[in-house]
């Protein structure tokens, strides 16, 4: 791999819950992005794929472990480095209404972005204009309000906010989700070009099998506030290790009927646990086809069975690890 | 199959920046408040030239003069003095102990709410709870309770009037300001380090604005309403001095005989208050934004 | 024969806005029809007017349904309808129930009213259903009040109300859009495995093609109010004809598809679609010439194959 731009080492953050229970969004996570990578991240919702992301852009603080930004931990920055790493980590939102105010202007929304970081007025309005450019929004939409435009338009400025401040890294969490059919394969497009364009490494969280596979060379999976597995995307949907990633995989209903009729999913029983009452053992023991009496009482440990994949399951589906590695 | 990488067709739609002031001006009743509004507070800022008598010119030769008297156009009353001079005059100091007290309930209302909700935790529950017991005491009771310690005076009537009404604004900020805290936008402000006070001034008081304008509206009312209350009740503006409140107190024993003297005041009163009553129904319906997006023609 | 469905230039408008234009169709008896569209297309507001569950909104045209013309019925004649011969279940199951009484009273109030039962036959037919419908525990669950149970659960729940009366037609309005992808695939079988069994006619309206492609015999696709395309599903996806639909299938990214190209999208979106003089795909459409300041209507190009666009191939 490519040297190190951001990771997640040992990262867990629980949220205390009404009735002292404790709601562990994200249970001892390791991930490490390369310069210039794409790393898609998977996960039906309660799985903490989002809280994950927000702790990397820094917008909450992990309850233990740490996020390194080359090689510098977050948490003990001094000022001067904090408002570089501030620019250097930027995030796309899911709904592009929520994401901007609707009482400003597109314009004022990026130049208000650009002003806290101590630029000027004018620079900033110019850096707007030309970053509303490169996300296809012609200058007339610096004083359009939110609510004059489409939902894709909004999705774009919610992107060229983003790259306002030329950040190295980028958390784009659903940024498709909201958007129609047709309006989708825009911003992916977009977000592809931008990211060729700007050598921008990012992370693409989507509960979207199909998208992220699109816009990502490697494809992590999270369960219930943990990476199950992760590996090279060719790779992933060949040969997938972990159980989850199979059904997961499984699941998707593909646009063409002849392979509808022949596609056999894999049905999970039930539902994700409340993510506040982690089983015991496997996390996904609950649900696992191939869950023994191990998986109900050893928690797995992440192991690697390539260079590049890795996954933490007792019976994966395939293969014998290479090698024991990965606390 | 066409790929047009970037430019989508559609433009933004043209603004509609002074809908909400068109949408006020259609709303018959807020129009007629404006109107009514407008006279009043023309009337009263301009009473040292239009008004035709000095306010406390006594002619005793003319007391109890009936409205549409040579002289006296709406009369005189116990000591002659002209009642439109006076009433005017009142409605200088009825109108900016209005305003006044309003922008005290604004600011007050504002701050609590806002540090409240911002700030979270303990200041939360403090403020919140303090803002729950006042609501429990009528304000009319508050304000005599307090009016009994003070000597009065304009601006102790406005800012006690103003100190016993902000609980309803500082509700309406603090359920804003819990909803817009989780917004996306929020967050994108706070990832780039804005400061809270920052953040509360641009990102948020924009957005709490309509409703706030709307509260403000009715408190102008209400504050009029209380100076007349408490005016009468002989704790407000002390005579000579005229304010509605007052004038009423003063007919109040010849009300048998010359009631015009009690219903020219009361009418004041009746109309200031009503008028401000519908320029905030107005505003509710002309700021709501769902009006906004019918108006805009929105899909779906 | 006749078909179980028929509707015949359905239009509804919301004061000047046409929301869906004069849309015909059939379903057959045992048929599932996907209706597919992008937000704002119509297709729920489609739904809703034949349930005439549509408020402040002016609904001309015809529907019939087993030869009954929905839109003559009185109110309360409708009512009995509802529920008995066709019924819908909605995207959010979670506001679709209410809120505060508890799912087991509520489809045993849906039993009694529609089907005569005495409490205690509806308790145990609703019982029936829970199991029916793959609900674990179905006792306890009848108690449980609609926030104590998961999106798939009370979509379940959704399912055993809607199928409760047998109808004959059911209106499943993007059953699995709030979903979970594991949970959408439970859903969507437990939906093919119930309308299968009991013979129902379906109208599966969704924007997911991957959806349609599995579970409808035929598919229309809905663009600005109007049905741009209608064919066998196999046919739609192999061979489209509309723009629109092409456009559509091209822009889903497919899992195997090459991490290097970009996908092809169709330019602009649908804001102001209903706006468009003649026809109203024309702004986004590559085929697009003088002929279409007219609009098309639907013709059929092969049989069972119908397309409205001037230029198809």
């Amino acid at each position: 791999m490519t040297e190190k731009l951001i990771e997640a080492i040992g990262v867990t953050r629980h949220y205390k819950l009404a009735g002292g229970r404790v709601l562990r969004a994200l249970d001892g996570v390791d991930l490490a992005i390369g310069r210039g990578a794409t790393l898609g991240l998977v996960g039906e919702s309660g799985s903490g794929k989002s809280t994950l992301g927000r702790v990397m852009v820094g917008l909450q603080s992990p309850t233990e472990g740490e996020i390194r930004f080359e090689g510098l931990n977050a948490a003990a920055a001094d000022p001067a480095q904090s408002v570089r790493l501030r620019r250097q980590r930027q995030i796309v939102f899911q709904d592009p209404s929520g994401a901007l105010n609707p009482r400003m202007t597109i314009g004022d929304t990026i130049i208000e972005h650009l002003r806290v970081q101590g630029w000027s007025r004018v620079e900033a309005r110019e850096q707007a204009a030309r970053v509303l450019d490169d996300c296809g929004l012609s200058a007339s939409f610096l004083s359009a309000y939110p609510h004059e435009i489409s939902g894709g338009q909004r999705q774009r400025a919610v992107i060229a906010r983003a790259i306002s401040t030329d950040p190295a890294f980028i958390v784009a969490d659903e940024p498709v989700s909201a958007l129609d059919v047709s309006t989708r394969a825009q911003i992916m497009n977009l977000l592809r070009d931008l990211q060729r364009t700007r050598g921008l490494t990012m992370l693409f969280i989507s509960h979207d099998l199909s998208v992220v596979a699109h816009m990502c060379r490697d494809v992590a999976v999270m369960y219930l506030g943990r990476i199950v597995e992760i590996a090279p995307r060719g790779v992933l949907f060949k040969s997938p290790l972990h159980p989850y990633t199979a059904a997961l995989i499984s699941a998707i209903p593909l646009p063409d009927p002849a392979r509808e009729r022949t596609r056999r999913p894999i049905l999970l029983k039930g539902e994700p646990p409340d993510p506040s009452a982690t089983p015991k053992g496997c996390r996904f023991h609950t649900r696992c086809p191939r869950a023994t009496d191990l998986c109900r009482e050893v928690d797995p440990e992440t192991r690697a069975f390539s260079s590049a994949h890795m996954a933490a399951c007792h019976h994966p589906l395939t293969q014998a690890p290479v090698e024991r590695t990965i606390a | 199959m066409v790929d047009v990488p970037a430019a989508e067709i559609i433009l933004p739609r043209p603004a509609q920046r002074f809908g909400a002031l068109r949408r006020l001006l259609r709303h018959r009743l807020a129009a007629l408040g404006l109107i009514v509004i407008g006279l009043l507070a023309i009337g009263s800022a301009g009473a040292p030239w239009l008004a035709p008598y000095q306010p406390d010119d006594i002619d005793i030769a003319q007391r109890y003069a009936p409205p549409l008297s040579e002289g006296h156009i709406l009369g005189s009353d116990d000591l002659g003095r002209d009642v439109l001079t006076r009433l005017l005059y009142a409605g200088q100091v009825s109108l900016s102990v209005g305003l006044a007290a309003m922008l005290v309930t604004v600011l007050v209302g504002f701050a609590v709410g806002a540090f409240a909700a911002y700030h979270g935790g303990w200041v939360d529950i403090a403020l919140m709870r303090l803002t729950d017991i006042m609501l429990c005491f009528p304000s009319v009771f508050l304000l005599l309770f307090v009016a009994a310690f003070v000597t009065p005076s304009l601006a102790s009537i406005a800012l006690m009037i103003g100190l016993t009404c902000w609980m309803e604004i500082a509700r309406i900020v603090y359920a804003q300001i819990l909803t817009l805290k989780s917004a996306d936008f929020i967050a994108a402000a706070r990832m780039v380090g804005a400061p809270s006070w920052r953040i509360i001034f641009r990102q948020i008081l924009p957005n709490t604005l309509a409703p706030i304008l709307v509260a403000a509206t009715l408190n102008m009312a209400n504050a009029i309403l209380l100076e007349s209350y408490i005016s009468f009740l002989g704790y407000g503006i002390q005579p000579p001095a005229a304010s509605w409140g007052n004038m009423l107190t003063n007919a109040q024993s010849d009300f048998q005989v010359d009631p015009w003297l009690a219903i020219l005041p009361g009418l004041a009163i009746t109309l200031a208050v009503a008028s401000f009553n519908f320029i905030g129904d107005g505003l509710r319906d002309a700021l709501d934004p769902r009006m906004r997006e019918r108006s805009a023609g929105a899909l779906r | 024969m006749t078909a179980l469905l028929e509707v015949e230039k359905l239009a509804v408008s919301f004061g000047t806005m046409r929301a869906v234009d004069a849309i015909s169709f059939t379903v057959e008896s045992g048929e599932i029809l996907g209706l597919v569209g992008e937000s704002g297309c119509g297709k729920t507001t489609a739904a809703l007017a034949l349930m005439r569950l549509l408020r402040g909104a002016t609904c001309t045209g015809a529907a019939r349904l087993a030869d009954v013309d929905l839109f003559s019925l009185d109110e309360p004649a409708m009512r009995a309808r509802r529920g008995s011969d066709l019924a819908m279940i909605f995207q959010d199951p979670a506001t679709a129930l209410h809120p505060t009484i508890q799912v087991g009273d509520q489809l045993v109030e849906t039993l009694r009213t529609h089907l005569n039962l005495s409490a205690r036959q509806a308790r145990s037919r609703a019982l029936d259903l829970f199991r029916k419908v793959g609900i674990a525990a179905p006792e306890a669950r009848l108690r449980a009040f609609p926030h104590e149970l998961s999106g798939g659960m009370c979509q379940r729940v959704m399912i055993a109300m809607a199928i409760a009366c047998s109808p004959l037609l059911l209106l499943a309005d993007e059953p699995t859009t709030a979903l979970d992808v594991t949970v959408q695939a439970q859903i969507l079988d437990l939906l093919r495995q119930v309308t299968r069994e009991a013979g129902m006619s379906v109208v599966l309206i969704t924007h997911d093609l991957g959806v349609v492609a599995g579970m409808a015999d035929r598919v229309a696709v809905m663009y600005a109010g109007a049905i741009v395309e209608m064919a066998g599903t196999d046919r739609l996806f192999a061979a489209p004809r509309h723009p629109y639909t092409r456009g559509l299938l091209a822009s889903i990214p497919a899992l195997d598809q090459g991490w290097d190209e970009p996908i092809p999208t169709l330019a602009g979106s649908v804001q102001s679609a209903f706006e468009v003089p003649g026809c109203r795909f024309s702004p986004r459409c590559p085929l697009a010439s003088e002929i279409c300041r007219s609009a098309p209507s639907l013709r059929e190009v092969a049989p069972g194959h119908f397309v409205s666009c001037w230029n198809a191939a």
